[in-house]
């Protein structure tokens, strides 16, 4: 397959990485990390499927998103993680509750 | 808890493949939209195609992410938590030395990504965050902005780049156009005082994000 | 030149290859301290990654905020989790 397509599956195998940690994980730093990595990956599907032109430049519309989707993704970050500190003051760790009882 | 796990697995492979599945059906050879930028690139009045696409063809996106960065600062200091980095700390002798010498160069190279992004990879977020970083060596020296300038000037500097790029944004309503539709023979120019006022914004931002609280409250420790 | 363009792929799909299970390590890392030191390097790779893709205004803001800042945020919400 061609460089695009490589680049997208990886894109797409990042993506679900991060979701199965997301899923996975209690403690919420670790959420964090991984939705990260999701937006990372879907990021990299976009650039990747826009470099499908072949001799052509690529699409510049999607490297476009892709800038205003990194600063988006820190500023929720940043917000993730005070709100991740204020649930570690409130009940005194930054983690879900263990579902041990079902 | 572990079987659960287990469970997921199999689903997640699923999508995987599905995702796949579906990126593989898509065409080979795709023309986006990269034509039809090259086309406007010389009315756009800058001539690096991102940047005509971020501040002129698709402007009102970067207005509204600028103002999402600015929600996401209200929302943190909303939460009222302490500073992330303590006033007292001490910084050691590399951090010392790095900081003198790295913040001139980081002010210097965000000048210069903010004028390159107009034929160059670079622009208003390059810079900015070359400014956040610069704020951010700065915090962990223990530096904090003279109590003079943590309030109003804090609050003026971190608007001033929505306000800019509204301004800008609503001049040619007067002579009948829509918002954002600039005057060709001045879009060169109108892109470079919204990015030089989003520059400052964004690094403001970025460095009162790490700092986590308001400046202008007084720290209890 | 059909050797020079099989070395690219293979050079892409290195790339491809160290990206996923960089990830890997990031979110199966039983130390978060790591874990956040791995995801600036992530951060990097991808910043690699933009630049193979033609994609330098992506490369440098995400060199600059997807690593550094967010590194930087994630150390500084570490420390204060462990400063109990």
């Amino acid at each position: 397959m061609s460089v695009p397509f490589l680049y997208a599956l990886v894109g797409i195998g990042l993506f679900c990485l991060g979701f199965y940690a997301l899923i996975v994980h209690n403690h919420l730093l670790r959420k964090i990390l991984a939705i990260n990595v999701m937006g990372s990956g879907v990021f990299l599907v976009l650039v990747a499927l826009a470099r499908r032109g072949g001799e052509t430049p690529p699409d510049p519309v999607p490297h476009a998103m892709v800038i205003t989707g990194i600063v988006v993704a820190v500023s929720a970050t940043a917000l993730a993680l005070g709100l991740m500190l204020k649930v570690k003051a409130a009940t005194g760790r930054a983690a879900l509750p263990d579902q041990s009882r079902d | 808890m572990k079987w659960r796990h287990w469970l997921l697995l199999p689903l997640m492979l699923a999508l995987a493949a599905g995702l796949g599945y579906t990126v593989l059906s898509l065409p080979d050879q795709a023309h986006g939209l990269q034509g039809a930028v090259a086309d406007q690139l010389g009315k756009s009045g800058v001539s690096n195609p991102v940047t005509a696409v971020l501040l002129n063809f698709r402007g009102y996106d970067t207005l509204l992410e600028m103002v999402v960065l600015t929600l996401a600062l209200l929302g943190v200091w909303s939460l009222g938590a302490q500073p992330a980095v303590h006033a007292e700390s001490i910084p050691g002798p590399v951090l010392d030395m790095l900081t003198r010498l790295l913040v001139p160069i980081l002010i210097m190279v965000a000048a210069y990504l903010l004028w390159a992004g107009a034929h160059a990879p670079g622009g208003a977020f390059q810079a900015g965050a070359v400014l956040g970083a610069a704020g951010v060596l700065l915090l962990l020296t223990g530096w904090r902005l003279p109590p003079r300038g943590a309030g109003y000037p804090l609050r003026v500097a971190l608007v001033v780049g929505v306000v800019a790029f509204l301004a800008v944004a609503a001049l040619p309503l007067p002579g009948g156009r829509h918002l954002l539709e600039y005057n060709p023979t001045y879009a060169g120019v109108l892109i470079l005082i919204i990015e030089a006022f989003a520059t400052v914004s964004i690094g403001v931002t970025l460095a009162v994000l790490f700092f986590g609280a308001d400046p202008a409250d007084k720290e209890p420790r | 030149m059909e050797a020079m363009t099989w070395l690219s792929w293979s050079f892409d799909a290195f790339i491809g290859l160290g990206l996923l299970w960089l990830a890997w390590r990031v979110l199966a890392c039983s130390d978060l301290f790591k874990a956040i030191v791995l995801f600036i390097a992530f951060g990097l790779f991808m910043a690699l990654v933009w630049v193979r893709l033609a994609a330098p205004d992506i490369a440098l803001a995400e060199a600059a905020i997807g690593a550094g800042l967010t590194g930087a945020l994630l150390m500084a919400a570490l420390a204060r989790l462990r400063e109990d």
